[in-house]
């Protein structure tokens, strides 16, 4: 899942021939192994700072959330607030998922089958919501869409639609940091298949709506899957960003990761871990199924 | 393309003008006051720190997920994306549950510098290893034989021929990790304590500038993240140059 | 004998990669180890090389025992198929870079780098990438890579197989010249016997892990000792049970004492050379006792010259007789022949 989320300037390697010969292939020889110790030492190392790091304080927070047994976790879920907060994580992450699904299928499209100017810092620029901190994003939203002085918010406040500090900045929020993660699947695989299937689908006398629908969108199938997977996982878990733009009122535009924060300094440390449990163990299904897809899409 | 310059092109533009209209003087007043400008300076520092762990470590998680076998390796390997699944706010729930003042492990940094240092070392955990394990798997084997036969031992051909081949990715995870490292918020919400001029990074100075509505002057902070930001991206577009003029 | 391999067995979990190998491979000359894919003639170049170890038997070179030593220390040279190009340095650097292991003084490196640049002719290439070559020119970038160190003997593993069929040809005559200049001890790995057969002085024929046979090209291709021989090293086709050369068949339009009467089914010219499918009788009475009677309609594989053809006046739909060339080998069919000649041609 990792490696997907990483801007495309990430060297790729070049294909290398495979090797015939049977029974040498994927296998070492002894030689060029490295000594016994420096295995060992290698393992030690890198398992240890992996397991201290990551793998012991994760598996903390599972315990933590059960620790006051599963009545605890049933009032911590049933409190009026985290009630609230899950539902609207739940309707932005369905908005935000499903505009990136269709805003980045069709700019994946745009990216890889048509000439235009500009084309090149376009791609370069989809991946700005990468490497940019949420904060910034948030910011950058607030100051263009809030009613009082933004560019675009105060004409929008003017006809009755109010963004900022509402569902639809948040929306914005989390579309924003998550918009480059079906671009980014999708076009590779548009790339590989190239047009010629699609050529052939016109020259037979398909149209474009059915030449997309009968032959592209089945070969991009499970790479937009992946993309919206990888959406999910990143739109539950917007927190800077959508901190920002939500304006943070409690049972109004209080998002799950919102709730952790404000729980956990309210001192409601159960509900703080319940919720943030709930939200590990999305991400971790998020991983499991993107682990899952990911054979099935290359053999 | 419409819907692409409103949501992201025109914001992030307006960040950039927001931070200018107090001229250059108010932008470099903002930025030189002592705690953004301390806030900076730890923000860099950890992050060039964490940059440099990441480095030593990735480079060997990389490879020892592709050269070495042993049970479990494959737990590994899922695990090391957790940080990347994980919601930020949650990573620094993770993080405090080990290292703050219930850890198990007697160990309690909560608040202060080396918690800032834990979140970003886990937050950017797995951006050298996948940069770099990719490239590592399709090493070709033919080339450190080659450098065998030639008389090279094992440490002078991982000098001389594997590091030098790995260089472009680990730039790449590198740069990846400190653009993220700079712009962390949500970890260290909880785990650092925001202590200005003590645990206080530069994301944390552009939202206290929010709330009290200062708008140019948390412009004035985020336009400097946001220059790295487009800055680590050139990076990336170079270092891909180079890697494809070296390749095949 | 440069290079001494005793009674070596490699196993690869269940494939047996060679099984009790023993060859000795001659002082300045140009080897070639020949056979088919996975039959164990790379394995055996890299266990020479110290690139894997043997399960069992030993392995000399130049009379030092070498079976322990690491690659580092045999002071062999290597070129892999796929050219294995050290991709971020420049050609130069490259060609010297197992005389910087070797901690050879700068001047004395840069004039030996020259020399073998001269001798691959790619001087002018010296400062480009190895991306920046064509295949063939990295290889023979490659081969003075190799070659710089001074290597007591050079293996070559499939060093044209990723080229193309052009470039591959011209370069094994140039391999052949090279080696002719600089007569280092040198084994190539080929699956191509035309590439094997024109190069070598001398052909190892592997097959299944075990040594077919060794000999001179002319030896082995006019004495192959089994079926197998005969079959990799050239065309073979079947004439009344066992195995001869196209081109080792007589063919005349009337009845020849010994012959068999047969048709000429299809007929296609390449170039200077005729090739005919003539389909044997079945009913045919004349057959010689020597040849067992065909029992259904067989067809025979014939190439004559265009000469003969036109002097024959051959065309497709006429009856001819076919038989063995006088003194020409031929093999008896799936009868193999007691594995000979395990060291020592």
């Amino acid at each position: 899942m990792a490696s997907d989320l990483l801007p495309p300037g990430a060297p790729v390697a070049p294909e290398t021939a495979g090797d015939t010969t049977p029974g040498r292939r994927g296998r070492r020889p002894d030689r060029l192994r490295e000594p016994w110790a420096v295995r060992w030492l290698l393992r030690v190392v890198t398992v240890g700072y992996v397991f201290f790091l990551v793998a012991w304080p994760t598996s903390l927070v599972f315990r933590n959330a059960f620790a006051d047994g599963s009545q605890a976790v049933v009032d911590a879920l049933s409190d009026e607030s985290v009630r609230l907060a899950l539902q609207l994580t739940a309707e932005i992450t369905v908005w935000s998922v499903l505009i990136n699904l269709v805003f980045g299928v069709t700019i994946a499209m745009l990216l890889v089958r048509y000439r235009f100017p500009g084309k090149r810092l376009l791609s370069a620029l989809i991946d700005v919501p990468l490497s940019v901190s949420p904060v910034v994003v948030g910011l950058s939203l607030l100051l263009v869409y809030n009613g009082r002085d933004g560019l675009f918010g105060r004409t929008l406040e003017n006809i009755g639609i109010q963004i900022i500090f509402s569902a639809p900045g948040m929306v914005m929020a989390t579309t924003f940091v998550a918009l480059p993660l079906v671009i980014r699947e999708v076009v590779p695989v548009l790339q590989e298949i190239g047009d010629e299937q699609e050529q052939a689908a016109r020259s037979l006398g398909a149209n474009a709506p059915q030449t997309f629908r009968r032959i592209t969108l089945p070969a991009i199938k499970w790479a937009v899957v992946y993309g919206v997977v990888l959406s999910l996982a990143r739109s539950l878990g917007e927190f800077g960003a959508v901190k920002i733009v939500s304006g943070n009122i409690v049972n109004q535009s209080q998002t799950a990761t919102l709730v952790v924060e404000q729980k956990y300094q309210n001192f409601e440390q159960t509900s703080a871990y319940v919720v943030a449990a709930l939200l590990a163990a999305a991400a971790m299904v998020c991983l499991v199924v993107v682990a899952l897809l990911r054979p099935k899409e290359t053999s | 393309m419409t819907w692409f310059s409103l949501l992201v092109l025109i914001p992030l533009a307006a960040v950039v003008l927001t931070a200018s209209t107090n001229g250059w003087d108010g932008f470099w007043t903002t930025v030189s006051s002592s705690q953004t400008a301390s806030a900076l300076r730890l923000t860099v520092l950890e992050a060039i720190g964490v940059t440099v762990l990441n480095v030593v470590m990735g480079t060997a998680l990389a490879w020892v997920l592709v050269r070495d076998r042993f049970w479990g390796k494959r737990v590994l390997d899922v695990v090391i994306d957790v940080p990347f699944a994980l919601p930020t706010i949650v990573a620094g729930l993770v993080l405090l549950s080990l290292y703050g003042d219930q850890s198990p492990l007697g160990i309690d940094v909560a608040n202060t510098r080396i918690a800032v240092f834990l979140a970003l070392a886990f937050v950017t955990l797995p951006f050298v290893v996948r940069t770099v394990q990719p490239v590592l798997e399709s090493l070709e084997r033919d080339v450190e034989e080659a450098a065998a036969s030639l008389g090279a031992s094992r440490a002078t051909t991982f000098r001389r021929i594997i590091l030098p081949s790995l260089a472009p990715a680990i730039t790449a995870g590198a740069a990846l990790s400190f653009a993220r490292a700079i712009s962390e918020y949500g970890s260290l919400v909880l785990l650092s304590g925001n202590l200005p001029n003590r645990t206080e990074v530069a994301s944390v100075r552009v939202l206290s500038y929010i709330e009290n509505g200062n708008e140019a002057a948390a412009a004035s902070v985020a336009a400097i993240l946001l220059v790295v930001a487009l800055l680590v991206i050139v990076l990336l577009d170079l270092i891909q140059r180079r890697v494809a003029r070296r390749g095949e | 004998m440069s290079i001494n391999v005793s009674g070596v067995t490699k196993k690869f979990g269940d494939f047996v990669a060679l099984d009790d190998v023993s060859v000795d491979l001659p002082t300045g000359q140009l080897t070639a180890l020949l056979g088919p894919s996975g039959g164990g003639k790379s394995t055996l170049l890299r266990i020479i090389a110290g690139l894997e170890s043997a399960d069992s038997g030993t392995v000399t070179i130049e009379g030092n025992e070498a079976t322990h030593l690491p690659p580092q220390k045999r002071n062999v040279g290597f070129v892999f198929q796929h050219y294995a190009a050290f991709k971020h340095m420049s050609v130069a650097k490259n060609v010297a870079f197992g005389l910087e292991i070797r901690k050879r003084p700068k001047d004395e490196t840069a004039r030996r780098v020259h020399e073998l640049l001269e001798l691959v002719h790619l001087s002018q290439f010296a400062h480009r990438l190895p991306a920046q070559l064509s295949g063939g020119q990295r290889q023979r970038m490659a081969l003075a890579r190799a070659l710089a160190v001074e290597p007591t003997v050079l293996l070559l593993d499939e060093p044209f197989g990723a080229l193309d069929a052009k470039v591959r040809k011209e370069l094994r005559e140039w391999l052949r010249r090279l080696h002719d200049e600089v007569a280092v001890t040198t084994v190539f790995v080929t699956h191509d016997q035309e590439e094997a057969l024109e190069v070598a002085d001398e052909i190892v024929v592997i097959n299944d892990g075990r040594i077919e046979q060794v000999g001179t090209p002319d030896q082995l291709y006019d004495e192959p000792a089994n079926d197998f021989v005969m079959s990799f090293l050239g065309p073979v086709t079947r004439l009344g049970g066992s195995l001869v050369r196209p081109h080792d068949i007589d063919v005349s339009t009337t009845e020849e004492p010994g012959a068999v009467r047969g048709t000429v089914q299809r007929m296609l010219r390449v170039g200077f050379e005729v090739r005919l499918t003539v389909a044997l009788e079945p009913d045919h009475a004349g057959a010689a006792a020597s040849l067992s009677a065909p029992t259904e309609r067989e067809t025979v594989e014939v190439t004559v010259t265009r000469a003969t053809q036109r002097h024959l006046h051959l065309e497709e739909g006429q009856q001819v007789w076919v038989a063995h060339t006088e003194g020409a080998r031929a093999v008896p069919e799936r009868a193999v022949l007691p594995t000979p000649l395990a060291s020592g041609a």
